[in-house]
């Protein structure tokens, strides 16, 4: 029964045996020695990661270590300069990134992932390219975030920080992506809407999508983790369950997270 | 009565046809965040374009306008978007303008050779029939067909933006292109099918407003469709209805003065009649004046960076007494035609200089370079008979009148700035150049050269050379410039405005002064130019020549000032040497300024730039260090190899460069 169909990600109750299932299907993203840079300056020196299906891989690590470039390599921004990039099994270096989104990664950026002189249902309307139509876009972010279907016709620019965050959350839930991809979505905001944003991102995971995100800091994204990769200097220094970091780099990297997350 | 209501229709059909060609400009500009400068050219390609379907190959007048309009021009406008404007995504905001102008050079020339002979009246749909709005007033189908098209197409464009997915797309790809992409929609395409969009309605225009011309001009009728661009200013370039508006304005406005201004000796004056002409330029240039600061589009200026070291003094002297040497050895071995076609390059080059502690150093883009000549030009002539005077009065003159044209400048940027200077230039066009107190209406006057500290000047020769000794001191006393605070205060405004009034420092001033001086040096060049030909004439110095200018400044290096010596020289040459190849083609040097032009995506810093550091690549042993970076962040990165230090991109709102002096 398991891997007859090894793209599609695995259903919700699959999600107890992942141990299992790790071996099994290939990993739905996975960076073989990449290499990747601006303009001339290289950024990542060979990064080796790799996102099994239906998992929540956390990405940790100083600022400028180089979390964002993984994603924008991930989501098809930044072409690898070398080393292979793979999703669900197919070597795509070099994609475009509205081609990937149509493959069904969903990426929300940093910052705020939204068109702030669009109104939000406008903004709505934009995320229907990711297969939805229009009325289940609505329908989905609505019943999530109530806030927003009171603010329809308000240009998003004039959101909150937080109204904005769910504006752009909205579209990871409504695209019924294989892969999501996020970064920094807590920045700026405050803990309360933090929970709530990361309470979506474990509905989300719970459905089976495998998700790999970056945080700066580690409590909300190791709540909902089942995987964590530390990146260092355009690396990965290390990478595993939680509970398996090795406690200096824990320590050195997540502020003695181990004592914080439990 | 019965005339108000004449002058009302010609004025309501004038504006639905300034509202459609504006309406193109916003939705290319909000849809793929250029604004195109080209949109007067291509409406009046489209227009010759129905002419020769109608009258010449006798099509049915109903099926050649949705052939144009629906076909044709949609396909040219895409291909335009894929094959130049694309690649100039991500790169400095000068370098889409520059594409644009490359393009309307280059439709000028193309229509100039393929229609500039015929003189022949637009068709109009129905003739002269239609109906009467009173006994007397009689609206013709054409304007009738004109005004209903308005309204149909301002409708469509609002349905297609606000309530279809695609329309919405193509906004959201104006906010956040790369976000777009991520969304699934496709940015590329978006852009190609905005200017389609913008190529339809602009022959549109083009079609409806030709019939207004008694007979059809290239440049009479490009200019006719630029007034547009009033309207889309007064739109500011993102409101719809508010260009439709002010379409509405212009038009009856012109209509109006056209006809209520009384007709007399005095009222039809040249200035006069010239101001009645561009009285919708003098709107534009009003509006740019008044409009709110806060509007004016500072998210879409991009950081970027000029690469190009500057020679320490005793390089740039060395280099300028060698050139000169050079000069003087090659003009005599030089026939009398060829020494004239040097010089005259020469002259230009000093113009194009003008441009390089303007825009180069100080990120201000002007298109009334040739403007400000012609005023050296002419207080050259009037003073003194040509004396060393003529060229104080020559500096004096432009200095003064670019200050005030620098008022503007205080609080405008990128593309408005643009196209504040363009209506200068055309307003100085149509209102003064052609006044017998200037240049005379289609004639030439007579330039003395100036004979300095008792040098006989006279002869081609010496006055060539002459030419490049006041080149090289221009460029000697810029690079010095350049080196000292007001220079570094030129390179942190390009760099960030923002960021220099933050730290103190007086733009207002700092950039009265490079106005002032840039347009000082044009006036310069201008009566060493007239004084180099001695017949110059307003056609000489109309606006349209100020844009090859540009053009040769960006594609040789703005930043450079041996840049602006070749510019000058290479145009003459092919205007002269390389015309003489193929009679056949008028004005073969628009064709290859406008081909460079749209070439400068693959190489935004410029010829010059790129040589030297190929040069300095090779010696260092990394060949080509610069050419083969990726479209994001050629600005930023380029000379880095060079330096051999690490710089990272500056964000938009980033730091810039901090003036040691303020
Ligand atoms: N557009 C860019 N151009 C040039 N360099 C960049 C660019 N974006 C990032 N960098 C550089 O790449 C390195 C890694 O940046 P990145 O944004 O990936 O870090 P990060 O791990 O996401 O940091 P943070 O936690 O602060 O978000 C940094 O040194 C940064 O300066
Ligand atoms: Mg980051």
């Amino acid at each position: 029964m398991p891997s007859a169909d090894a793209v599609t990600p695995p259903s919700a109750p699959a999600r107890a045996g992942t141990a299992l299932l790790e071996r099994r299907q290939p990993p739905v993203i996975e960076l073989r020695a990449v290499r990747a840079a601006y303009g001339r300056i290289e950024v990542l020196h060979g990064i080796d990661l790799a996102l099994p299906a239906g998992m929540v891989m956390a990405l940790l690590g100083p600022n400028g270590a180089g979390k964002s470039t993984v994603l924008k390599v991930t989501s098809g921004q930044l072409a690898p300069t070398s080393g292979c990039f793979h999703v669900m099994g197919r070597h795509v270096n070099g994609i475009a990134p509205d081609a990937l989104a149509r493959a069904g990664v969903c990426t929300i950026p940093e910052g705020r992932a939204i068109f702030p002189n669009l109104t939000v249902a406008e903004n709505l309307r934009i995320m229907t390219y990711g297969g939805s139509s229009k009325r289940e876009v609505e329908e989905r972010a609505f019943a999530r975030f109530p806030r927003l279907s009171e603010r329809r016709r308000q240009l998003a620019g004039t959101l909150s920080g937080g109204e904005q965050q769910m504006l752009a959350m909205a579209r990871a839930l409504s695209s019924e992506p294989a892969v999501l991809l996020l970064d920094e979505i807590s920045m700026g905001l405050a803990p309360l809407v933090v929970d709530n944003l990361y309470s979506v991102v474990s509905a989300i995971a719970a459905e089976g999508v495998a998700i790999l995100l970056t945080e700066q800091f580690a409590r909300a994204a190791l709540a909902v983790a089942d995987r964590v990769g530390l990146v260092s200097q355009g690396r990965v220094v290390a990478e595993g369950r939680p509970d398996e970091l090795p406690d200096d780099l824990a320590a050195a990297y997540l502020g003695g997270l181990q004592a914080k997350g439990g | 009565m019965n005339a108000f209501l004449s002058f009302t229709v010609i004025g309501v059909v004038t504006g639905a046809a300034y509202a459609i060609a504006a309406s193109g400009l916003v939705v290319t500009y909000a849809t793929s965040g250029v604004f195109n400068i080209a949109q007067g050219a291509i409406g009046m390609v489209f227009a010759y374009v129905f002419w020769q379907l109608v009258d010449v190959w006798h099509w049915n007048i109903l099926l050649a306008t949705l052939v144009v309009v629906l076909v044709l021009a949609p396909v040219a406008g895409a291909l335009t978007e894929v094959l130049f404007i694309r690649r100039a995504t991500g790169q400095a905001w000068y370098v889409s303008m520059v594409v644009t102008i490359a393009l309307f050079v280059l439709l000028l020339f193309l229509a100039d050779w393929a229609w500039g002979a015929n003189l022949h009246a637009a068709p109009s749909f129905f003739g002269d029939r239609g109906w009467h709005l009173t006994s007397k007033v009689l609206v013709t189908w054409h304007e009738t067909i004109s005004i209903l098209l308005a309204g149909a197409t301002a409708v469509f464009l609002r349905v297609l933006l606000y309530r279809t997915r695609v329309g919405i797309a193509m906004r959201a790809v104006v906010d956040n292109r790369a976000l777009a992409g991520l969304n699934g929609a496709r940015p590329a395409w978006l852009g190609t099918f905005s200017w389609a969009l913008g190529a339809g309605t602009g022959a549109l225009a083009g079609i409806l407003i030709a019939p207004i011309l008694d007979n059809l001009s290239v440049l009479a009728l490009t200019f006719l469709i630029f007034y547009a661009y009033g309207a889309a200013v007064l739109g500011r370039l993102r409101s719809l209805p508010l260009t439709f508006l002010g379409a509405m304005v212009l038009g009856l406005a012109y209509s109006y003065a056209v006809g209520y201004l009384p007709q007399n000796s005095f009222f039809d004056s040249i200035p006069i009649s010239g101001l009645r002409e561009s009285l919708p330029v003098v709107m534009l240039f009003v509006v740019l004046l008044v409009m709110k600061q806060g509007s004016i589009e500072g998210s879409r200026v991009r950081a970027f960076r000029e690469s190009v070291d500057v020679a320490p003094f005793t390089r740039s002297l060395v280099t300028g007494v060698l050139v000169v040497v050079a000069m003087a050895i090659a003009v005599s071995f030089m026939s009398v035609g060829d020494v004239v076609d040097v010089g005259e390059g020469v002259a230009l080059g000093i113009v194009v200089l003008s441009l390089v502690p303007l825009a180069g150093w100080g990120g201000q883009v002007s298109l009334c370079q040739m403007t400000f000549a012609g005023l050296g030009a002419f207080a050259m002539a009037h003073v003194d008979g040509g004396s060393f005077l003529g060229l104080l009065a020559a500096i004096g003159l432009a200095g003064v009148v670019g200050a005030i044209v620098a008022l503007p400048a205080l609080r405008l940027r990128g593309l408005y700035l643009a196209l504040a200077t363009f209506a200068f230039a055309f307003a100085m066009d149509n209102m003064f150049f052609p006044t017998n107190v200037a240049f005379t209406y289609g004639g030439t006057i007579h330039v003395n050269r100036p004979g300095i500290f008792g040098l006989h000047l006279a002869s081609n020769d010496s006055f060539t050379v002459f030419l490049t000794v006041v080149f090289c001191l221009l460029a000697i006393g810029l690079l010095a410039l350049r080196r000292g605070p007001f220079g570094r205060l030129l390179l942190a405004m390009k760099d960030s405005e923002a960021a220099c009034v933050t730290l103190g420092a007086n733009l207002t001033r700092t950039k009265l002064a490079v106005f002032a001086l840039s347009a000082a040096i044009a006036g310069l060049g201008g009566a060493l130019y007239g004084a180099m030909i001695t017949q110059p004439g307003a056609t000489d110095f109309a606006s349209e020549q100020s844009l090859p200018i540009l053009l040769l400044a960006v594609v040789f290096g703005m930043a450079t000032t041996s840049g602006a010596f070749l510019g000058g020289i290479s145009y003459s040459l092919v205007s002269t040497k390389v015309q003489s190849l193929a009679p056949g083609i008028p004005n073969l040097q628009w064709a290859l300024t406008g081909l460079a032009g749209i070439g400068i995506t693959m190489n935004p810093s410029g010829t010059v730039p790129y040589v030297v550091r190929m040069f300095k690549g090779r010696f260092a042993g990394q060949p080509q260090a610069v050419v083969d970076l990726p479209a994001t962040a050629p600005a930023a990165m380029s000379g880095v190899a060079a330096a051999g230090t690490v710089a990272a991109v500056t964000p938009p709102s980033g730091t810039a460069a901090v003036p040691t002096s303020a």
